[in-house]
């Protein structure tokens, strides 16, 4: 394990909302290939950080940033750093499904190529292989030109990673991916993320404790205290944190004592 | 106890108003929602009973689509051809100019101005719907028609080789093209107003799933923002339509009305238009021409009328996956 390569990392990142300082000095680093948990109770800035790890954060008006986020050792808020092509990189899935209403289910898979302009050699196997990826092609592969929403909410979300996964990202952002959905989908979700983790680097927000321990190599602990900007309180392999933490805040939360 | 038999029946359940206050208002709201069709039914009486002198002597059909106005001749002859596709010439040209202006100006106010920004502009828009339509017509004559003719010029300087842009007498004030850009300034707060209500009721996670698959602004907008807000959008669209076909005093102003019908040398300076014709003549009509100006009211109506409901039936209907 010593040999691990980090291809994300976050360095002292700081955000702010207007004049609100929401996240403070927030250092972690997402080994390749593994998945890790951001955990936290509610408004603790989790979901605020995912968002600043493929720009989209810059979208809310008034968003304000500092610190690094390095990816393949590159600072993507660096000058002339175009926020397009970091978020082919790093791709993005969303707490409600939201597949494109219009669309079809192959035609949602294919529709990063068609938002980039990229061209890809051989469409139908790109469909195939997205959707086998995310574990859903048996469950749609007679009925590709359905609308995406004649699909089950579960489905959805998996079309959703499948519209992702088709873009070739390194990286996989997840942003409470189950929260919309029943035990059921939830798990089939899980399963998706563990059948891709060997395969690429995940970060996964989640207000589940069984889900981070079911699917995350590491977990880091996000705390907002009074009015305080939130900030990783504790941040290591998801076993240790969740059984022996090293603060009793840690201990507090992972024990359902608050949150 | 006797078990009463009506116990299983289904009771109608009272959903009138007790309190005094609630029946007043009750019975004001119902008065003001059903006198829009009492409204609606008397126009179109009156206009009928006007109208029907001048279809029985003209005939319905050579009346809609003939293409002669002779007041003087023996036979009268009254047939509203071309100023029923003058009409629509104009509406379609106004329709393609404020399209794309007013999905812009929608875009801008909702996806990229700062708010108090947004607020200047969407009020600004809102009051471009309030100009009546008379200072329009005379700032069209006097202001903007001299500098639209230019515009028509050189259109016809670079592109005359295709038909529509022909214009041998090189006479380019009171033209459809020139009516058409009037008419697009009044239908832009509609169409753009609307667009804006569309888009801000978009489900902004589709927005930022687009974002997130490597789209830029524009493609996001071309692929999934205008492709879901289409049915809104073209609602939009046909409402402007409806305005478009019947205004009156503004194109009066900026068009010379001619029965030489103009079936698309949009730089030429003659064309049509159902209301402004009925306005330009009825000062001077004798009874039956009347009876034919009130018949050209009628079919404007139904066009309208058939132009609105589609709109409302678009506007409603056409988006499947709203729940």
């Amino acid at each position: 394990m010593s040999s691990r390569t980090y291809q994300l990392s976050a360095e002292n990142v700081n955000v702010w909302f207007g004049e609100r300082h929401v996240l403070k000095d927030v250092n972690l680093a997402f080994p390749s290939n593994q998945v890790t948990a951001l955990i936290g109770p509610s408004g603790c800035g989790k979901s605020t950080f995912i968002r600043t790890l493929n720009r989209m954060h810059e979208l809310i008006p008034s968003a304000g940033f500092g610190g690094k986020v390095l990816l393949d050792g590159e600072d993507i808020y660096g000058d002339g750093v175009d926020p397009v092509k970091v978020r082919l990189k790093v791709g993005m899935v969303f707490q409600k499904p939201n597949p494109f209403p219009t669309m079809t289910i192959q035609e949602n898979v294919l529709s990063g190529l068609k938002l980039s302009g990229r061209k890809n050699p051989n469409n139908e196997e790109l469909v195939e292989t997205s959707l086998r990826r995310a574990s859903i092609w048996n469950e749609v592969k007679d009925r590709l030109n359905d609308p995406a929403l004649s699909l089950s909410g579960g489905q959805q979300q998996r079309l959703c990673i499948a519209r992702s996964l088709a873009m070739g990202p390194d990286v996989l952002l997840m942003d409470e991916p189950c929260s919309a959905l029943d035990p059921g989908s939830t798990r089939r979700v899980e399963e998706t993320i563990l059948e891709l983790a060997p395969q690429m680097t995940i970060v996964i927000v989640t207000h589940n404790m069984q889900q981070a321990q079911r699917v995350a190599d590491q977990t880091a602990f996000f705390l907002s205290e009074d009015g305080n900007p939130g900030h990783v309180v504790e941040f290591g392999a998801t076993e240790q944190v969740f059984e022996q933490p090293v603060d009793p805040r840690t201990n507090d939360y992972v024990n359902g004592h608050f949150g | 106890m006797t078990v009463n038999a009506d116990s299983t029946q289904r009771r109608k359940l009272a959903t009138k108003p007790f309190a005094k206050a609630d029946r007043i208002f009750f019975g004001v709201a119902r008065a003001a929602a059903y006198s829009s069709f009492v409204i609606i039914a008397l126009i179109l009486i009156f206009l009928i009973g006007r109208a029907i002198p001048a279809f029985q002597t003209q005939g319905i059909i050579d009346f809609a689509f003939g293409s002669t106005w002779d007041a003087s001749a023996s036979p009268q002859k009254f047939q509203l051809g071309p100023m029923l596709w003058g009409s629509v010439l104009i509406s379609l040209i106004g329709v393609v100019i404020a399209i794309p202006l007013s999905i812009s100006i929608a875009y801008f106010i909702e996806f990229m101005a700062p708010k108090v920004l947004a607020k200047a502009v969407t009020t600004i828009v809102d009051l471009l719907a309030a100009i009546p339509s008379i200072v329009l017509g005379l700032w069209g004559a006097f202001v903007f028609s001299p500098i639209a003719a230019g515009w028509a010029k050189m259109l016809n300087q670079s592109f005359g080789w295709i038909p529509i842009f022909d214009n041998p007498e090189q006479n380019f004030l009171r033209s459809p093209f020139i009516a058409g850009i009037v008419v697009a300034v009044m239908i832009v707060p509609i169409i753009a107003s609307i667009t804006r209500e569309i888009f801000s009721k978009m489900d902004r996670d589709i927005i930022n799933a687009a974002l997130a698959l490597g789209g830029n602004r524009e493609s996001t907008l071309r692929k999934v923002i205008l492709p879901t807000a289409s049915g809104g959008i073209v609602g939009g669209i046909l409402l402007g339509l409806g305005r478009a076909l019947g205004e009156t005093v503004a194109v009066l102003y900026v068009l010379n009305i001619s029965f030489d019908i103009n079936w698309g040398q949009v730089l030429q300076a003659r064309g049509g238009s159902v209301a402004s014709m009925i306005i330009s003549k009825f000062g001077e009509a004798n009874p039956s021409e009347i009876s034919a100006l009130m018949a050209a009211g009628l079919v404007l109506f139904m066009f309208t009328l058939v132009i609105n409901s589609i709109a409302s039936y678009i506007v409603a209907k056409a988006q499947p996956w709203r729940k």
